[in-house]
């Protein structure tokens, strides 16, 4: 079964079609990466799965389900996701204990205490962390934050945003370790959004490289050592990031 | 177990110790800026005063003494009596449970309701927000004390339809700064990640989103503080808001305006205490905003 599967999916922002005719699978515990430059609608992509980008047609499933155009309750048990900034993803009046709780609270789920407890360790952050303010964390610490918010609900696929551009490029290091150990231990499907090869080449099994709305081309990651690729565009790509 | 190191630990260990040194430290910043200061200790008079009022007025606020009439201050009328021989001193006295009254009402009415509007309006934004801010307008268009004015007029005069009119005309501003905090922040990516977390719009408004704008609705709140009392004294000196014989510091003025050129003090000691009262409240709200504003709070 597919985790995801996207068919002829076309979304705009008001009277703006800002994705056309998007195709693509990712099979259960795949990993695929989403790249391209900046704008191309890779991120759009993702809202739209997850109902944040409500105008949209075609089909979406994940995990069999057909999507909603919203986000909704059930949804949010299979599938979670993690935002680019760090820094605008956290509510900044709330402590690390109370946006973990949240979701527990939101699925009126038993055990928080040793859940948020757990969810910490499992994103390797000190338990002192806990209760802190945002404003008292570095980007990567808020990142790990948002990665267990995304865990709280155990769901089995993954969409990331670009978790990692907005950081230190050691603490990017770290954050990718993190998510390819996540991804191990529980089974988790991914769907990242990218402009970075080298990431993809760590992370994911499949790539899809889009330009100006469309995907250009569907390969496996592999091709990055080659750089074999059979659209010029993604040739292009491939070139300005020096070869993955 | 409250002591320094606890409030300002780093790695609090529960919720309680995480807020409790919040507060702390902005409870400290407020306490180094001297103007938050001298406005909260005027309020804080202002509260004391209205609480052991029978304790600290030397005479009834309504005992008349016609023998008495509109003596100058002294020793034994420190601010005078006016044209039915009342101790004025006790009268501001008194007057200051009425003022405390009409400010707490019209706050606790106001403030919620506009909040809670503008949150509305703001999060969801289209057509919900067109409506709501056009019926906004429309009442932000008519000047404070005329709209008040009317509705007291509709309602029958009175204290408590005083208070009633006030909040109505007060909290159109509360639902133009909660809309505009709102905006600011409901396309940001925390509030998406609740949404997508599965929590209901009813929870993002009241969990997330209006936890950000109390603030600001605070600091506005307290220096509209001022021009709640200016109204409700407006309303009492046109006879229109506290009815006699209570001690309302408007309509105390009101009833001095007779005789303010040869007794000056039975419209001037009412007065005094409007302006301290609002000088109070007014340095406390430009304190506030210093320590509350989420621009500011975010650095430190």
């Amino acid at each position: 079964m597919n985790a995801i599967s996207l068919q002829d999916v076309s979304i705009s922002y008001g009277s703006q079609t800002v994705v056309e005719g998007v195709t693509f699978d990712v099979s259960e515990g795949g990993s695929f990466a989403l790249v391209g430059e900046s704008g191309s609608g890779k991120s759009t992509v993702l809202k739209a799965i997850a109902g944040l980008a409500p105008q949209w047609t075609g089909k979406i499933s994940v995990l069999g389900e057909p999507r909603g155009h919203r986000p909704d309750r059930e949804f949010a048990r299979q599938c979670q996701m993690v935002f680019q900034d760090p820094y605008g993803s956290l509510h900044p009046r709330k402590t690390v204990d109370s946006v973990l709780t949240e979701a527990l609270t939101i699925h009126r789920l038993p055990d928080r205490d040793r859940r948020v407890t757990e969810a910490l360790s499992d994103v390797g952050l000190d338990p002192r962390f806990r209760f802190r303010f945002p404003h008292q964390l570095s980007g990567g610490q808020r990142q790990r934050v948002a990665i267990a918010r995304a865990l709280m609900l155990e769901p089995r696929v993954m969409l990331l945003d670009e978790p990692t551009s907005a950081l230190d490029v050691s603490v990017q290091a770290e954050i990718l370790n993190l998510l390819k150990r996540l991804r191990r231990e529980h089974g988790l499907t991914y769907l990242m959004v990218t402009h970075n090869l080298p990431v993809v080449s760590f992370m994911c099994d499949r790539m899809a490289v889009m330009q100006k709305g469309r995907i250009v081309e569907i390969t496996d990651a592999t091709t990055l050592h080659s750089g074999d690729f059979a659209d010029p565009y993604s040739r292009q790509l491939y070139a300005a990031s020096g070869g993955a | 177990m409250i002591s320094r190191d606890w409030l300002l630990d780093t790695s609090p260990t529960s919720r309680l110790q995480a807020n409790a040194g919040r507060a702390y430290i902005a409870a400290g910043q407020l306490l180094r800026n001297p103007l938050a200061v001298i406005g909260g200790i005027i309020i804080l008079l202002l509260i004391l005063t209205a609480a052991f009022a029978p304790w600290i007025a030397p005479e009834s606020p309504v005992g008349q003494n016609l023998q008495n009439r509109l003596l100058p201050p002294s020793a034994s009328h420190w601010m005078g009596t006016d044209e039915l021989g009342r101790d004025i001193f006790s009268r501001v006295i008194y007057g200051s449970r009425i003022t405390l009254m009409i400010v707490a009402l019209v706050a606790v009415i106001s403030a919620p309701l506009g909040l809670i509007i503008g949150a509305v309006s703001g999060y969801f934004g289209g057509w919900i927000d067109r409506i709501i801010m056009g019926v906004t307008d429309v009442f932000l268009s008519m000047p404070k004390l005329i709209l008040a004015l009317a509705f007291v007029a509709a309602l029958g005069p009175g204290i408590e339809n005083a208070i009633i009119a006030i909040a109505i005309t007060a909290w159109p501003a509360y639902a133009r700064i909660a809309r505009a905090e709102t905006m600011t922040f409901c396309n940001s990516e925390f509030i998406a990640a609740t949404r997508l977390l599965g929590a209901s719009h009813m929870r993002v408004i009241t969990r997330h989103v209006l936890p950000l704008c109390v603030s600001s609705m605070i600091v506005r709140v307290t220096l509209d503080m001022a021009g709640i009392i200016l109204t409700a004294a407006g309303l009492g000196f046109l006879g229109l808001g506290a009815q006699p014989p209570l001690p309302e510091w408007g309509a105390m003025i009101s009833r001095g305006r007779t005789f303010i050129l040869d007794q000056w003090w039975v419209a001037t000691m009412p007065g005094f205490a409007i302006i301290l009262v609002s000088l109070g409240f007014c340095f406390l709200g430009d304190g506030l905003r210093d320590v509350l504003d989420p621009k500011q709070s975010g650095k430190s």
